[in-house]
């Protein structure tokens, strides 16, 4: 079967494709340019940077299948970067990674490998993908590596994605991987992690960068300095951006005080940042929107174990969908750190149930642990 | 591989090759006056006649360089900053000639959307102040053939030198710079089955230009350098057969060319070939498929073991759309449905019904990706998938 991979120039995905044509596929590399980064001179960043793509062809090479450029630049502006600074004007903290998976990679990139009679498209996630309990449709499950998965990434695919998606190191731990890798001798199996956001410099906050673009955008930044507060009002400080703060983060405040003070809010029509103690950041409900199920659509409320962000803990919850694709999340326990814009991931155990977006919590404030 | 890129690059010729192979034993440095050294010249010169005969010069007037793209940079950089003043160029030009004068003014004639060039309207671009006009003997990406004599005559009469690209012309259609009139013309080896790497200026009698690289003072201290003695020897035995061949060839590959092309536009709706009508390389067919994204095909057909090209390539592997193209008045998103064949003296009668057996499945399935996820293939993928 002719199939793509999605190759980024690391080892992740290098190994996917490793994989695909010991199964004796037709391999199609596919590589990405998303973001030009040639005015920022001097300056230089992981991830969509030309090296990242002259890796990916030797590891072409070295496995002898053909590779293409796909010049996507123009999708990735408008389908990630655009409204990730609209995000973070909007107070919230986005995750570019999700939109690039389902509105560029399993989107743009898979249609035009369909184009090129591709019948399966491949990455180098650390998720897998399974036969539901009725048997007849397919569900998207967590990495074999509890270190390494990724579903927390890709819980926004549509089920017509999941089904075209392949993902050949999902049943491997990264260890395994760079074995694989090594004993191939390809080029990038040694090659480091990237963590960063792939089109933020490497050294700056995504903040700079927000700072930076929106105006090329159209998108007003809000006046400076802006009031840091206490929960009833009492200014703190002043920040430089509210879009460089995130609910639930402790460093950076540039606020003096007796106790530990952590970002409970961030309010970018009254262009404020809200502090107060670690246990006024405890929530028992949250608003979820954007909400899609992978794995197949819930009739109505149900029970899962719910993610707010990346290798976080998961907390036992009633799921209630609502009007459209909104809904509430009702958590067993206080859950800390509810980022605006972050995902809430569901589990049944290693299944992705889906996910949706937080929001701010318009229905109540903030609950402490005592509520 | 079935390959229809022969405006990119051309096949070797065997006899070029083994003309070359039998050069690389000639090591010594052209310039130098002992026996080895004689030796190599006398392989140099002879393929200057080589050269000098498939344009109608004088041996005297080709001057050997790497390749087409510093024939043309040598010619207008040299003319330009010789004479001083603006050049005029057409907007079909190939990037050598576009980006060969940072900083000197110049004029552009846009071809009409038929793909013509209306030598009246390039010579009314010259003004007293024109050191140089540029038109392209044949264009790359469409194959327009450009009135280059009447563009002469007119400047010459209004005193600017003359330029001509003649790189995807060179062996394909008769040139003769006495005939077009032109003081430089610009030929590549690898166009006409000749080495990359190899490429000539022809410099009219009389005619001077401002030296670029002095150095060692070879080519008549026009271009310095030790000579590339291979190279050269291929591109010579290049130039003779495809000399001796034009005629014969031209009108075989037009043939080709011919069916491949009415093919196309008779079996795939949505389709048009740009610049037919009007004067054109015979090997050339640009056909825009409506609706399809030629980056795509082109993937597809490589898959397929189908060489074709389409737009120009980037540094980073992906393409932008044609720049000739989007001077005929064609939409960036047109241009970038655009697909270029061709064709050269080893592709086949076979060769042609081969690509016009997969184009329209090809065709079918790159247009129909815009169209909602979920296909068939993706849920047959899916029931196959671990």
């Amino acid at each position: 079967m002719r199939i793509a991979v999605a190759m980024s120039g690391g080892v992740d995905s290098s190994v996917a494709a490793l994989l695909l044509k010991r199964e004796g596929h037709e391999v199609v590399g596919l590589s990405m340019q998303l973001w030009d980064r040639s005015a920022e001179t001097g300056r230089t960043s992981r991830c969509c940077a030309i090296d990242d793509l002259s890796d990916a062809r030797r590891v072409a090479w070295a496995l002898d299948i053909p590779h293409y450029v796909l010049d996507l630049q123009e999708e990735f502006a408008e389908k990630v970067v655009r409204p990730f600074v609209a995000s973070y004007l909007a107070g919230e903290t986005p995750i570019p990674c999700s939109a690039c998976n389902s509105k560029v990679k399993f989107a743009t990139l898979w249609d035009r490998a369909r184009g090129m009679g591709c019948l399966a498209v491949a990455t180098g996630h650390y998720v897998r993908k399974a036969t539901g309990p009725d048997g007849d449709r397919t569900v998207l499950r967590k990495g074999a590596d509890p270190e390494k998965d990724q579903s927390y990434f890709l819980w926004d695919l549509t089920p017509e994605q999941l089904s075209a998606a392949r993902f050949p190191v999902g049943d491997l731990t990264k260890t395994e991987v760079r074995e694989l890798a090594r004993a191939a001798a390809l080029p990038t199996a040694d090659k480091k992690e990237s963590q960063e956001i792939c089109f933020v410099p490497k050294g700056d906050h995504a903040g700079d960068f927000v700072r930076e673009h929106a105006g090329a955008m159209g998108l007003p930044l809000p006046t400076l300095p802006g009031r840091i507060e206490a929960p009833d009002g009492r200014p703190l400080g002043v920040h430089s951006g509210h879009y460089r703060f995130t609910v639930g983060q402790r460093r950076g405040l540039g606020v003096a005080a007796s106790e530990r003070l952590y970002v409970l809010s961030v309010d970018p029509r009254e262009n404020r940042v809200v502090v107060g103690a670690q246990s006024e950041l405890s929530v028992r409900e949250a608003r979820v929107e954007e909400m899609r199920f992978v794995s197949g659509q819930p009739a109505g409320p149900f029970r899962a174990r719910a993610r707010v962000r990346h290798r976080g803990v998961e907390t036992p919850a009633t799921v209630v969908p609502g009007e459209g694709a909104s809904g509430r999340v009702l958590f067993d326990e206080p859950v800390r750190g509810v980022a605006p814009g972050q995902s809430c991931v569901f589990y049944d155990g290693d299944v992705v149930l889906g996910g949706g977006v937080l929001r701010v919590n318009v229905a109540a404030p903030p609950r402490t642990l005592n509520s | 591989m079935i390959y229809f890129d022969n405006n990119a690059s051309t096949k070797l010729d065997p006899g070029a090759l083994s003309a070359m192979e039998a050069a690389f034993h000639l090591f010594g440095n052209p310039s130098s006056l002992h026996a080895e050294g004689r030796r190599a010249r006398r392989a140099v010169e002879d393929a200057r006649e080589e050269v000098a005969r498939l344009v109608g010069a004088e041996p005297a007037e080709i001057y050997f360089t790497s390749g087409g793209t510093e024939a043309n940079a040598m010619a207008i950089y040299g003319a330009t900053a010789e004479r001083g003043g603006s050049w005029v160029r057409s907007g079909a030009e190939h990037p050598s000639v576009r980006e060969a004068a940072p900083g000197v003014p110049g004029r552009v004639v846009d071809p009409d959307p038929s793909g013509a060039l209306d030598a009246a309207r390039v010579v009314e671009a010259i003004d007293p102040g024109t050191a140089l006009v540029s038109v392209m003997s044949a264009n790359n990406e469409y194959g327009g053939i450009f009135p280059v004599g009447d563009i002469a005559r007119g400047a010459r009469a209004r005193g600017a030198l003359v330029h001509t690209d003649a790189v995807q012309a060179a062996g394909r259609v008769p040139i003769d710079v006495r005939a077009l009139e032109v003081d430089l013309l610009s030929v590549s080896a690898h166009k006409l089955h000749g080495p990359r790497g190899a490429g000539a200026l022809f410099i009219r009698k009389g005619v001077r230009i401002a030296v670029r690289t002095p150095g060692g003072g070879q080519e008549k201290r026009l271009r310095g350098g030790t000579e590339n003695t291979p190279a050269l020897v291929g591109f010579g035995v290049a130039a003779r057969l495809a000399g001796e061949r034009l005629l014969h060839d031209a009108r075989a590959i037009g043939q080709l060319r011919d069916r491949l092309e009415r093919s196309i536009l008779e079996g795939i709706s949505g389709t048009r070939a740009i610049g037919a009508g009007q004067p054109r390389l015979p090997n050339t067919s640009a056909i825009l498929f409506e609706g399809a994204l030629s980056e795509t095909l082109l993937m597809r057909l490589d898959l397929e073991g189908v060489a074709v090209s389409a737009g120009s390539a980037c540094s980073s592997g992906t393409l932008a759309p044609s720049p000739a193209i989007l001077a005929l008045g064609f939409s960036p998103r047109q241009a970038r449905q655009v697909i270029r064949f061709s064709l050269s003296r080893d592709n086949t009668a076979e060769e042609v019904d081969a690509v016009l057996r997969c184009l329209p499945a090809a065709v079918a399935a790159v247009r129909q990706k815009a169209d909602a996820p979920g296909p068939e293939a993706a849920a047959a993928a899916a029931r196959s998938s671990r």
